[in-house]
């Protein structure tokens, strides 16, 4: 299909700002009487707070107040509370907040506070508390439960409870050496066809333990705040990955009529799926400027955002998977014990899920503990769960297809997902998959059967690896508003309440109302970042589900505004509306295109016209923050305005796959990625430059997570290392090939109006999991069984010096 | 848990002569702090983990700054920044050995302002020592690291004493190896240091890693003539390949006749407290070609009485490795 504006580059309207450093983020707002407050956190891993004693503080020039926990809502655990004071659950863990009139003042007066704590055993390690006997990180217990329970009135207690499971000795021990725990207890399972009938039936059968280490999100904005409040409003400044979705919850937060809160938030700094909803500080930044009744500027420091900033959940694993005579996956039995950190629900199903899509086994089983450690709290990281399990998983299954006499690429082409696939629990199918093709694709684009070939020996002691790695998220969402203006100057205002993360995606989408309405984009007016002025309920940004579910609710907002305009043009030119078609930013006679009327002339017809073309009346199923502004615009122009109730069955799903070539260095540990091949299977293409940057990017984290990046705390006392970015070690841009290749098969969903899906989380797993692959071929299928695999574990397995431990620990190195 | 990133108020000084740099650091002893580039400073500063009463800022003391040919090879002002080193045409082309570790040092940002007399004077950066805890180094009576569960991977593999923090910098093993001189000033006058005796390990005194004591500013760097355009090789690992410190370096200095070592000078980063020496090494080369044979015959001796900790082996085989490489690329 031939489109206008679908499957062409852009310049999105905040890029220029972005380049020059004139885009604001939330720090760079003031307000005249602003005051800065600083977060005192915790010295202790886990125990209470005894006494507080601010007096000192408070007697200092310049210090306006103190604010803890007694000033919010109780919170119980394992809800993350904004501040701790009952619960203290990891080191970092903010107990109070100081105001004052200079952010260096509130850091001195920090020093001056003194607090009484009680200590409480604590514990790092998942397999530590899973052991009888072992730490709890909270007094009641190690796991959450889902009881389902109504949040008490008053508190921000959410239904979930801290219950405990433990292991014997002999089950820990048989776990932590790769062994199946026999008997063991699990918090969550489940299964679908005969796992025995069917490993039976398998001619190749693999059992590996394996661990993921989490890492933190560091957000290079971390999550500041400014909150004012003026004539019973609250003006926030904030740092969120959506901005409608955010809106209503912090309004919730801040105990408030949505109403009455105004929040801007143009540009975010980096979320990565921890700033896809508010998070507990925004109610500090937010009560405290009300307490003050002085704009406040909560400021979080980098190290800070590494404690209150999220991180990804590890995995401690067993897998068994068997293959059949013909390469397909019969089998698969997996066990998952997540970290979860001091709060966190652990994405064990996801990763189960991933297996179950990817393989497409006939039978499965999972079982899964997630378990709290006294570490940072833990959430959605790009591809929770589905991301970290590609990547240790590829080197397991290149394991079993060696083992089974399959070509590992063959063996991803016997058990890819088609458009029929079914997975997970539920065994639910898809929209559409065209990952068979994308397979092949990228297969020819790397000339897998022409590399594979090729000597792995190389000069100087240097070997070859090659590897391949698949990527999976859902990618899309409906029932959201999509709303546009057509105003008397003649331009399209179109509203979107998707938050802007970095990656275009919010303009991306509008460009399906372009389309349908066939307008220029130099005529078009995005219109989002602060709910003053008047933003749909969009999505949330996240879980690569933006492009499919946005560019569903501005088409059908664009519908809407097209029928409006005909009908406004038949009423006013005679003929009946379906006799008009819309284009160039005119509605006209289909058969005399000299007769219609302009944009700006139709909008101030509807104008006139008032009742639902001007949005004095509108429909009754949009959401009432789309309501609310929909009533703000009434009279302005015609409004196009229309829940999604495109059809939708089944999972719309993001898919990659990667291909990566290294040359390990033998000596040393260190590889180089000498190519890096990855194909996006994401329906159509909306924007070229916004996918190829989606996969690199995505591509570069993969690298992080395969070789890098990973959570290092002191067991001895529960302290993390590697608080700051240099410490956290995300891959620079002499870690990563200077050239990244990358495509999108640009084959349509059905259920898209423009055949699009979401690629942002796949981007990374694929590439993870290839750079993997890679390393394990480098060393003849070797397993570390691991991520991230660091140079000295490679040094060690080279030198067979015995020092790469086997056992399942985290948070370690 | 202080997560503090203002600078404190503090007293400011900024001499724009040596003497009076001299006479600062004098006179504010302990009370005073010397800054060149900050790259060290400033984190110390802003952690408060230290906590000088007043900065003497040295970047207006022209006489510090520059590379200036002399009678006996080349002086390096201790303010040249590491980007000026690495980019210097007359290091290059005679002690390339200096310019490619300079090269090295963490990004470019931080070498554009970072300098060389602040790269050898740093203080070490073992996590636990940077986080503020009240180890050994720090007045206290334990060392974190070296426990059992101390999370070790990048420390000592040699001279441990309490502490096992290892020496972070990348062009300090290669001043070691070109036999590099460190003049000194303070209020008593000029001495100048053997680079390798420069850098003090834990045994000798446990709250510093240089000689360098109150009063003293290192005013610049001379590399003698002696080991001008001799064979080089500088190789650093580390996990990434930029803005990180070594996990092991090597820095070796060969003067080769007919194919034969005559004289060398092999000195390994970030396995001790100071640059390692590798003597063993040295003496079994010498008189030998630089060669596979020769490499494969000694390597083994680099890492000999490293006595690893927890997580460090991996040090030992990746030491060799490098010996090896220095001796046959």
């Amino acid at each position: 299909m031939t489109y206008m504006h679908i499957g062409k580059n852009f310049t999105p309207p905040d890029l220029e700002a972005k380049v020059t450093g004139a885009a604001r983020y939330t720090e760079d707002f003031r307000r005249d009487g602003m005051v800065f407050a600083r977060l005192l956190t915790s010295p202790l891993p886990s125990g209470r707070v005894v006494s507080i004693d601010a007096s000192e503080a408070l007697a200092m020039e310049g210090v306006l107040g103190v604010f803890t926990a007694d000033d919010l809502p109780p919170s119980l655990p394992p809800a993350n509370p904004a501040l701790a004071k009952d619960f203290i659950t990891y080191i970092g863990q903010p107990i109070l907040a100081v105001a004052a009139e200079s952010d260096l003042i509130a850091e001195n007066a920090i020093e001056k506070i003194k607090i009484v704590f009680e200590r409480r055993p604590f514990v790092t390690d998942p397999l530590d508390t899973l052991l009888e006997g072992g730490p709890d990180p909270y007094p009641t217990g190690n796991t959450l439960i889902r009881n389902a329970g109504e949040a008490a009135a008053g508190t921000t207690a959410s239904g979930t409870d801290v219950g405990r499971i433990k292991w014997s000795l002999d089950q820990v021990t048989a776990f932590r050496n790769g062994r199946e725990p026999v008997g063991a207890t699990f918090g969550e399972e489940w299964a679908y066809g005969d796992v025995a009938a069917e490993f039976a039936q398998c001619k190749t059968i693999v059992e590996e333990p394996f661990v993921t280490i989490g890492y933190p999100h560091h957000s290079l904005e971390p999550r500041s705040g400014m909150a004012f409040w003026e004539n019973g409003k609250c003006y926030f400044h904030g740092s969120l990955q959506s901005h409608t979705v955010g809106h209503a919850q912090l309004s919730a937060m801040l105990e408030i009529d949505p109403a009455n809160l105004v929040f801007i938030n143009e540009n975010t700094g980096g979320g990565f799926g921890s700033k896809i909803f508010p998070y507990p500080i925004m109610a500090v930044t937010g009560k405290f400027a009300r307490k003050l009744n002085r704009p406040l500027q909560m400021r979080v420091t980098r190290e800070e955002e590494f404690y209150i900033g999220s991180a990804r959940s590890g995995m401690q694993g067993w897998l068994k998977v068997g293959l059949k005579d013909d390469g397909k996956v019969g089998a698969v039995d997996v066990i998952i014990i997540n970290d979860a950190g001091s709060g966190g629900g652990g994405s064990a199903s996801s990763s189960a899920e991933h297996i179950s899509l990817m393989y497409q086994p006939t039978a499965m089983r999972f079982r899964g503990i997630a378990l709290y450690t006294n570490t940072t709290p833990r959430g959605a990281q790009r591809g929770p769960g589905q991301n970290e399990m590609a990547s240790v998983l590829a080197p397991i299954m290149d394991k079993a297809a060696r083992e089974g006499g399959f070509d590992r690429l063959a063996m991803r082409r016997a058990n890819a997902p088609r458009p029929d696939a079914k997975f997970g629990p539920r065994q639910g199918g898809l929209s559409s998959s065209y990952m068979p093709e994308a397979i092949e694709k990228a297969a020819a684009m790397f000339r897998w059967d022409e590399r594979v070939a090729q000597p792995k020996v190389m000069a100087n002691n240097k070997v070859r690896g090659i590897g391949l790695g698949m990527g999976f998220h859902s990618a899309g969402a409906n029932g959201y508003d999509g709303l546009l203006r057509i105003a008397t100057d003649g331009k399209i205002y179109l509203h979107t309440g998707v938050g802007n993360l970095g990656t275009y995606s919010y303009a991306g989408v509008l460009r399906a109302a372009a389309e349908a309405l066939q307008c220029s984009w130099e005529n078009c007016v995005v219109v989002h970042g602060n709910s003053e002025l008047n933003l749909p309920h969009s999505t949330y940004q996240g879980g690569s589900n933006t492009m499919f579910t946005e560019t569903r609710s501005s088409h059908v907002a664009a519908l809407d505004a097209i029928r409006k305009l005909k009908e406004i043009a038949a009423a006013d030119l005679g003929g009946a509306a379906d006799d008009y078609s819309v284009g160039g930013e005119r509605v006209f006679l289909t058969s005399d295109q000299a007769k219609g009327l302009t944009f700006a002339e139709a909008a101030q017809k509807a104008i006139d016209l008032g009742g639902e073309y001007s949005g004095q009346v509108y429909p009754e199923d949009i959401n009432a923050t789309t309501k609310r502004s929909v009533e703000a615009m009434k009279g302005t122009g015609l409004i196009g305005v229309a829940k999604d109730t495109l059809p939708k069955q089944g999972t719309a799903p993001g898919f990659a796959i990667a291909f990566v070539e290294i040359e390990m260095d033998l000596d040393t540990g260190k590889y180089d990625i000498t190519d890096y091949t990855a194909v996006a299977e994401c329906g159509t293409v909306v924007h070229p430059q916004g996918l190829s940057q989606a996969m690199n990017g995505g591509g570069v984290w993969g690298i992080g997570m395969a070789g890098y990046e990973r959570h290092v705390y002191d067991p001895q006392n529960g302290l993390p290392a590697n608080v700051g970015l240099y410490q956290s070690k995300p891959p620079t841009y002499l870690d990563v090939p200077a050239q990244m290749l990358t495509a999108g098969m640009d084959m349509p969903d059905p259920q898209s109006p423009v055949g699009a899906r979401g690629i942002g989380e796949p981007a990374q797993g694929c590439g993870a999991a290839a750079l993997m692959s890679a390393i394990s071929d480098a060393l003849d299928g070797h397993l570390f069984n691991r991520t991230p695999v660091t140079p000295d574990m490679i040094v060690n397995h080279v030198a067979q010096n015995g020092f790469n431990t086997g056992e399942l620990k985290t948070n370690t190195f | 848990m202080p997560s503090n990133d203002n600078m404190p108020e503090m007293s400011l000084y900024q001499p724009v002569q040596v003497e009076d740099a001299i006479s600062l650091a004098g006179t504010l002893a302990e009370r005073g702090w010397l800054v060149g580039g900050g790259q060290d400073t400033y984190g110390w500063i802003k952690d408060r983990a230290k906590r000088p009463e007043a900065l003497i800022d040295l970047n207006g003391i022209e006489s510090m700054r520059g590379i200036r040919e002399t009678a006996d090879g080349i002086e390096i002002g201790a303010l040249v920044t590491l980007t000026e080193l690495a980019n210097n045409a007359l290091v290059k082309e005679r002690y390339s050995l200096l310019s490619s570790a300079a090269g090295r040092v963490a990004s470019p940002q931080i070498r554009n302002i970072g300098t060389l007399g602040g790269n050898v004077a740093q203080d070490v950066r073992c996590w636990y020592y940077r986080r503020g805890l009240n180890c050994y180094r720090a007045g206290g009576n334990l060392c974190y690291a070296d426990t059992p569960e101390g999370q070790n991977r990048e420390h000592a593999l040699f001279g441990a004493s309490r502490c096992v923090a290892v020496s972070p910098s990348d062009t300090a093993p290669a001043l070691v190896a070109l036999e590099a001189q460190m003049v000194i000033r303070n209020a008593s006058g000029e001495r100048v240091v053997a680079a390798e005796d420069f850098f003090i390990g834990p045994d000798v005194d446990i709250r510093h890693t240089t000689v360098l004591r109150t009063g003293d500013v290192l005013t610049a760097v001379r590399i003698p003539a002696k080991w001008a355009n001799a064979e080089f090789y500088f190789e650093k690992v580390a996990d990434r390949n930029v803005w990180d410190f070594a996990l092991v370096s090597i820095s070796a200095a060969m003067k080769v006749t007919n194919g034969t070592i005559e004289e060398s000078r092999m000195v390994a980063g970030a396995v001790e407290c100071t640059p390692r020496r590798l003597t063993s090494v040295e003496q079994a080369i010498q008189g030998r070609a630089r060669n596979q044979e020769t490499a494969d015959a000694v390597a083994s001796l680099a890492s000999q009485g490293a006595k690893p900790l927890n997580y460090n082996h991996f040090k030992m085989p990746l030491m060799d490795n490098l010996v090896k490489r220095a001796l046959t690329v």
